[in-house]
């Protein structure tokens, strides 16, 4: 095993761990919010060894920086008791980690070799450059479409959230 | 060389619990941070197969990346949108919990 294959497993079970525990946080939305931020930032290393590099630092800007600061000013915005977090479904949630848990090791066990080695890449894969070029030539279409998408959710997060329509 | 297999093993674990997340929890901004959870899974799987096939010979394809760049365009919409729904809802019925928001239900 080499050094990087370490880390890939050291940051999975990382990503994995944080997960399980924000679903399973039932009393403390901002811890739980703390753990995505931790699952994210696992998964923007594990990005950096599958060299995809401007992803890892898109997954920190965006999920880590914005998105997650989001959900925690809503969460301190709403100022919710701590009766507000009613525990969940359980029983269920135990019943699910279980059967998870079983899928897990099965697949482990068995999908090891399945795909082939991933190849050797060329020069800049996956850096700033390349994937710029990739953005503003084959796929601008999707850039202008994005750009659209992003101006009708602004509208729409400024008209659900205020209090009177006029 | 990072064996693929545990990249895409590790994406399905990370939806199922992201899955559970959404079925077991009622407090709805947990909820859509498990929906972020799924959403990161995906992309997860997304940059494992790109590094699995990055496209030979003339030059590499960037199929993978370029749309997990659109997954996080449409998450950051999504959470906006979303947010701001839970914002009304909070305001109109003082509570987070999906049970209170069943009109719609049959």
């Amino acid at each position: 095993m080499t050094v990087p294959v370490i880390l890939f497993y050291l940051f999975a079970g990382l990503a994995v761990l944080s997960a399980l525990a924000m679903v399973a946080n039932v009393r403390n939305t901002v811890a739980a919010a703390m753990s995505l931020v931790i699952t994210m930032v696992s998964l923007a290393a594990i990005y950096v060894l599958l060299e995809a590099y401007l992803v890892a630092a898109i997954q920190i800007i965006v999920y880590a920086g914005a998105i997650v600061v989001l959900f925690l000013f809503v969460v301190m915005l709403l100022n919710l008791r701590s009766d507000d977090f009613p525990p969940g479904r359980q029983r269920l949630l135990k019943v699910a980690g279980a059967a998870l848990g079983a899928f897990a090791v099965a697949e482990l066990m068995r999908g090891a070799g399945v795909f082939p080695a991933p190849p050797p890449l060329p020069e800049g894969f996956g850096g700033y450059r390349a994937l710029g070029i990739a953005l503003y030539t084959d796929y601008i279409l999707l850039v202008e479409m994005a750009s659209l998408l992003l101006t009708a959710a602004i509208v729409g997060a400024l008209i659900l959230a205020k209090r009177k329509i006029d | 060389m990072i064996p693929i297999d545990h990249v895409i093993t590790l994406s399905a674990i990370l939806f199922a619990i992201g899955i559970a997340g959404v079925v077991t929890r009622r407090n709805m901004i947990v909820i859509l941070m498990s929906i972020e959870l799924m959403l990161n899974a995906v992309n997860l799987a997304f940059v494992g197969f790109n590094r699995l096939w990055p496209g030979g010979g003339a030059g590499a394809h960037y199929d993978g990346q370029v749309f997990v760049l659109m997954v996080i365009t449409v998450a950051a919409a999504e959470v906006s949108v979303g947010l701001g729904i839970v914002i009304s809802m909070f305001r109109n019925r003082d509570s987070v919990d999906i049970d209170d928001v069943s009109l719609l239900k049959w």
